[in-house]
């Protein structure tokens, strides 16, 4: 029942954390709200177990991510959001894909909702485990990802760096 | 003792959160936190069914799609910096070169 109650409160605030992300208008304020909803899924995480999931989610996204996130806000001088005219497709596309997501979501819960139910700590996540699991079984997935994050870094620095040497870019529109 | 669909349905309600944040935001800043919200409720669904069928390897999962996450930031904000650098604007609108 404690679970219960406590996966309604954090899922809440979640949802509230998602909604205020495109209420607002403001950059940083939605970052902030980004920050709340990855808090309150680490608690979620913690109430299925994952204990080291949950410290990873706090650590690297809202710490690592979101600092980077709010530093370009602040590099940028990001100021409010201009409103322009809707997309067209995203009333074409948008519209029935909303409808036909929401049915099979319905459909879903209400034919196959025969799950079980997840227990407190049935499955507990602790490093030792969840270490022995990445370097044994998942091996080469995670070398592979070492080697998309070495690229990702060097790809960030060539995008981002002041082009000094290099002939002045052509400016367009 | 939460059922697992109300997890899924957390997680759905994030996602399309995120997408609708993707299709309506006009910030290129805000349209990429809601793919972070996107990837979010993708993790919660992994752990949620890592816990249900007793299998470590969701888990897993969502480091590597955290590590992607990671990733994608860093690119994707450099090239943010490079676009406002550019055309001196963050509004998507006004990036529509291949615009029909």
């Amino acid at each position: 029942m404690l679970h219960l109650i406590l996966f309604l409160i954090f899922g809440a605030i979640c949802v509230a954390g998602a909604v205020n992300l495109i209420a607002q208008t403001h950059p940083i304020n939605s970052a902030l709200s980004l920050v709340v909803v990855m808090g309150s899924l680490a608690a979620e995480y913690l109430l299925l177990g994952a204990e080291f999931v949950a410290a990873v989610q706090v650590i690297v996204y809202a710490g690592a991510i979101m600092v980077l996130f709010v530093f370009v806000i602040m590099l940028l001088n990001a100021g409010e959001e201009e409103h322009t005219k809707g997309s067209r497709v995203a009333l074409l596309i948008g519209i029935p894909g909303m409808l036909i997501g929401g049915a099979l979501i319905g459909w879903v819960l209400l034919e196959r909702s025969g799950t079980r139910p997840v227990e407190v700590g049935s499955l507990p996540g602790p490093p030792r485990i969840i270490g022995w699991l990445l370097f044994h079984d998942f091996l080469l997935p995670f070398e592979v990802t070492s080697i998309l994050v070495l690229i990702a870094i060097m790809g960030a620095v060539v995008l981002a760096a002041r082009p000094e040497s290099a002939p002045t870019a052509k400016k367009e529109g | 003792m939460v059922p697992l669909s109300y997890y899924l349905l957390l997680g759905g309600i994030l996602f399309a959160c995120g997408v609708i944040g993707f299709l309506i935001k006009r910030n290129i800043i805000t349209i990429f936190m809601s793919i972070e919200l996107m990837l979010n409720g993708v993790n919660l669904s992994f752990v949620a069914f890592a816990a249900q069928w007793h299998a470590l390897s969701g888990q897993v999962f969502v480091f590597f799609v955290m590590v992607v996450a990671a990733a994608e930031a860093a690119v994707g904000l450099a090239i943010i910096i490079a676009v406002y650098r550019t055309r001196e604007t963050l509004n998507v609108d006004h990036v529509n070169l291949l615009k029909l």
